[in-house]
């Protein structure tokens, strides 16, 4: 009797943790933000975690696109003002109003985190705020500025009230976390867990969940065995290699959406001796790669659907250009190359390099999906043509020092590399201001255009998109600028668009996102 | 004891000014944390400002004057990554790893010696040849390897045990620990017998080997001769005397399950130093690094200390230089 009563109490208390449980939510992330602060550190994981706590002005849905959030609306009023409309009734987590001075407040501590390892000053230079009145911001720039609804996708606003004064570590203790989003902070330890709580009080759609708690777990296999024994409701960052697996798991419901991410071909365009290429007997010869046929070569020698099918297990898109179809800005004209070897062959021989010459593959070997495995293909592919290509890949901590300034006077030092970028504004200007720009430090542009690849008619059509407020126009520009650039002069060769993939539990589904964010607002539950 | 003492607090503050050297320049000689740090659609102004902020644009040997300078305050420098006290993140974490390292340990020890005085004891049985053939794979088994066959069939095929992350915690005596309680003991497991079957191979194989030869020592064959029971034979006469190879390999290999327990608890989730670490390197965050290596080697050091007192006490023969 008495073990009867005591089992079906054990039972009973069973039953009340499940329900209990069906109302909290257990992330497996693979990334833990280095802070709860959200201007302390401008970098994907801390954005990505702080959107669920703080809102910013413009909000960004998973493809990229733009709806109002603590914004109702945002209109050039002439060619250097926009004027953002601030919605009304919105409380702060810890029950004041939102208003104009907050963002006043947002705009100036932004910009002057003690200590930050990358900051928001990149969104908010040449930027100058007005408060109009309690609900209304003007935000005046010198030069016309269409990307105002961009950059302010990415400033989180905080509360005034509890940030005046309040350092990082205020941020991560929770003290000053205030927001207005729709999870409240709970606690954070720091490589343990970070716990959220559902905001009643949220504008927008009600948080699903009453608390949330998030594990960093980095390791791969580690994370997919939480999710297995039930340690964890939902993962990011699925490794290809187990999405296979994981979907026969009738227990287990997948996600996967195309990235903004392409991974794409930079070449040595500045050297006429480049220092990892020679003549096939050793000695050295002129740098290829400044021949627009060699590099036209190199990219028809790319047989992409085969790195999708076999290096990627099918969880990429062979890409063409910089942005997958959909993102503002994009070429509708501009499909993936024609894999054709033979043409590559001709093209090689018409450059005067019938006879291939050597050259080493450099890329990373922890930053991309399979990006040591893609670096290989890549060279098997050359070598096909007649390049006889090796491959060097090395940690990231390595790599992209030696790509962006290894050389003789911080000059990139590699000829040939495998790299990736996402388009974090979720637009064409993003990739070709940074990649494909002629390298100007005093203008800001080409700061990561390692091959230093340089065409003034791109130049031209970029600076004149980004000064092009209205959008339909800018997006043809960007459009034109892409074609000349990847499309002619092949001054980047695009691969593949990765595709990010997140696991739950069955009766959760994540709708992915294009900007590889983890956010749990994003889980439905079925 | 003092004199002794001293000589050594000495040489150890001497290791450490090395070790210091030796990492930080080290440390510098790898990529560029900024690359690491910053976002990719940062101009190059930005890149610049963060360079100056971080403290980069300096010379090495600047950068280690102030390193020292600051170091001798007991301050070693703010994490590139969170923007906190290096020292502040390590000792965080510091609890979680060395309750993983004792509890391992234990396991190692309350396991190895008597597995390994069983076997010392009857070389012959099927049984002493089965627990040396599992020390065998105990040793030649990959950490990694292991510790995700541990969460497939002890997590996710049977759902005994949790597969990650460390549980509940509470205070006893003043330790916050996750040994305290239910959740916590059910999380520890796995990773702590992960982490302890190298140990214990090693113990099981010490322990035999002392076994063997002891066993054939005239003060145990004369203890026999003296009607001692069995029982009294082993707890006292054996035991005591294999213990010494044991207490410095525990000695030792305590520092290393502190120091390189990172593998581990990359694998468990564990939030303990070892993962701070290795991410630390993967960041390049080269504050954590050095202050970590330099904890490291005061560990070691007071280890190797405590191992030379116990040595004394456990045997009247190992005197102590400069006692006299």
């Amino acid at each position: 009797m008495n073990m009867l009563r005591l089992f079906t109490l054990g039972m009973a208390a069973m039953l009340i943790s499940a329900n209990a449980m069906a109302a909290e939510l257990r992330v497996g992330l693979k990334s833990e933000p280095s802070s709860i602060d959200p201007h302390y550190h401008n970098l994907g994981p801390n954005n990505a975690f702080s959107t669920q706590i703080f809102s910013s002005l413009v909000g960004s849905d998973e493809n990229q696109q733009h709806y109002p959030d603590l914004a109702v609306s945002w209109t050039p009023i002439n060619d250097t003002t926009w004027e953002f409309k601030l919605r009304k009734g919105v409380k702060w987590h810890d029950g004041s109003d939102f208003t104009a001075d907050d963002v006043m407040f947002t705009v100036e501590r932004a910009q002057n985190v003690p200590n930050s390892p990358s900051s928001f000053v990149t969104y908010l230079k040449g930027k100058t705020f007005e408060k109009v009145d309690s609900h209304t911001i003007h935000v005046k720039t010198e030069k016309p500025y269409p990307l105002m609804p961009n950059d302010m996708t990415t400033v989180k606003i905080i509360s005034a009230n509890a940030g005046k004064g309040a350092s990082t570590e205020d941020y991560n203790s929770g003290k000053a976390a205030i927001g207005t989003g729709p999870y409240r902070f709970v606690e954070w330890v720091p490589g343990d867990r970070i716990v959220l709580e559902a905001n009643p009080n949220y504008f927008g759609d009600k948080a699903s969940f009453d608390k949330v708690t998030f594990k960093p777990i980095k390791a791969g296999p580690a994370r997919i065995s939480a999710l297995l024994a039930g340690d964890v409701d939902f993962i990011d960052n699925v490794p290809p290699l187990d999405v296979a697996r994981l979907k026969k798991d009738s227990s287990i419901e997948i996600s996967s959406g195309s990235s903004n991410r392409v991974i794409y071909l930079h070449m040595d365009q500045f050297r006429e001796n480049s220092p990892h290429i020679t003549a096939k007997d050793g000695s050295p010869i002129k740098n290829p790669l400044m021949d627009v046929r060699v590099r036209k070569a190199i990219s028809h020698a790319i047989n992409r659907d085969a790195i999708v099918a076999r290096v990627m297990e099918g969880i990429a898109t062979p890409a063409g250009q910089l942005l997958p179809a959909g993102f503002h800005g994009v070429s509708t004209n501009m499909s993936p190359l024609k894999y054709d070897p033979e043409l590559s062959k001709k093209l090689l021989a018409e450059a005067g390099y019938a006879d291939g010459f050597k050259m080493t593959i450099h890329g990373p070997n922890d930053r991309y999906i399979n990006d040591a495995k893609v670096a290989e293909a890549l060279a098997q592919m050359l070598n096909r043509i007649g390049i006889e290509a090796s491959v060097e890949t090395m940690t990231k901590a390595v790599y992209f020092k030696r790509a962006s300034s290894g050389g003789p006077n911080k000059s990139p030092e590699f000829s040939f590399m495998v790299l990736g970028w996402g388009a974090g504004s979720g637009e064409a200007s993003s990739p070709l201001k940074a990649l494909l720009h002629t390298y100007d430090k005093s203008k800001g542009m080409g700061a990561a255009n390692r091959g230093r690849h340089s065409d003034p008619r791109v130049d031209g059509l970029i600076q004149k998109a980004l000064a092009t407020v209205d959008s339909d126009a800018r997006g043809k520009l960007l459009a034109e600028a892409t074609e000349i650039a990847v499309g002619e002069n092949f001054g980047v060769i695009p691969v593949h668009y990765q595709q990010n993939t997140w696991a739950s539990k069955k009766g959760y589904k994540y709708t992915p996102r294009t900007d590889e964010r983890t956010i749990v607002m994003d889980l439905k539950v079925n | 004891m003092t004199a002794f003492i001293l000589r050594r607090s000495l040489q150890s503050i001497l290791v450490l000014f090395i070790m210091s050297l030796i990492v930080f320049v080290g440390v510098n000689l790898i990529g560029d944390p900024v690359d690491m740090l910053i976002n990719p659609e940062s101009d190059q102004a930005e890149i610049e400002r963060v360079i100056k902020e971080l403290g980069l644009d300096r010379p090495v040997f600047e950068q280690y004057w102030y390193f020292l300078v600051n170091a001798f305050q007991g301050d070693l420098g703010k994490s590139f990554v969170f923007g906190e006290p290096a020292l502040k993140l390590i000792v965080q974490r510091m609890p979680a790893t060395f309750e993983l390292a004792l509890f391992s340990l234990s396991i190692a020890v309350v396991f190895g010696i008597p597995l390994g005085v069983y076997a010392g004891l009857k070389p012959d049985s099927r049984v002493s040849k089965t627990i040396m053939a599992g020390s065998i794979l105990g040793f030649s088994m990959p950490t990694f390897w292991v510790g995700i066959i541990l969460i497939m069939f002890f997590s996710v095929n049977l759902g005994w045990l949790p597969s990650t992350g460390r549980g509940d915690v509470a205070t006893v005596f003043g330790i916050t620990s996750s040994i305290f309680t239910l959740d916590g003991l059910s999380h520890i497991f796995l990773p702590a017998f992960n982490l302890a079957l190298f140990k214990l191979s090693s113990v099981i194989r010490l322990a035999r080997a002392g076994t063997r030869e002891i066993i054939l020592q005239d003060y145990i064959k004369f203890a026999r001769a003296k009607g001692l029971s069995e029982r009294r034979v082993i707890n006292v006469h054996l035991l005591k005397n294999i213990l010494i190879p044991i207490v410095t390999i525990i000695g030792l290999e305590f520092g290393s399950l502190i120091a390189f327990s990172t593998v581990t608890e990359t694998v468990f989730a564990w939030p303990g130093m070892g993962k701070l670490i290795i991410e630390a390197i993967y960041n390049l965050d080269r504050p954590i690094i050095v202050a970590y290596l330099m904890i490291i080697v005061l560990i070691f050091v007071t280890l190797n200390l405590i191992v030379d007192i116990t040595y004394s006490l456990l045997d009247p023969r190992v005197r102590i230089k400069g006692e006299s």
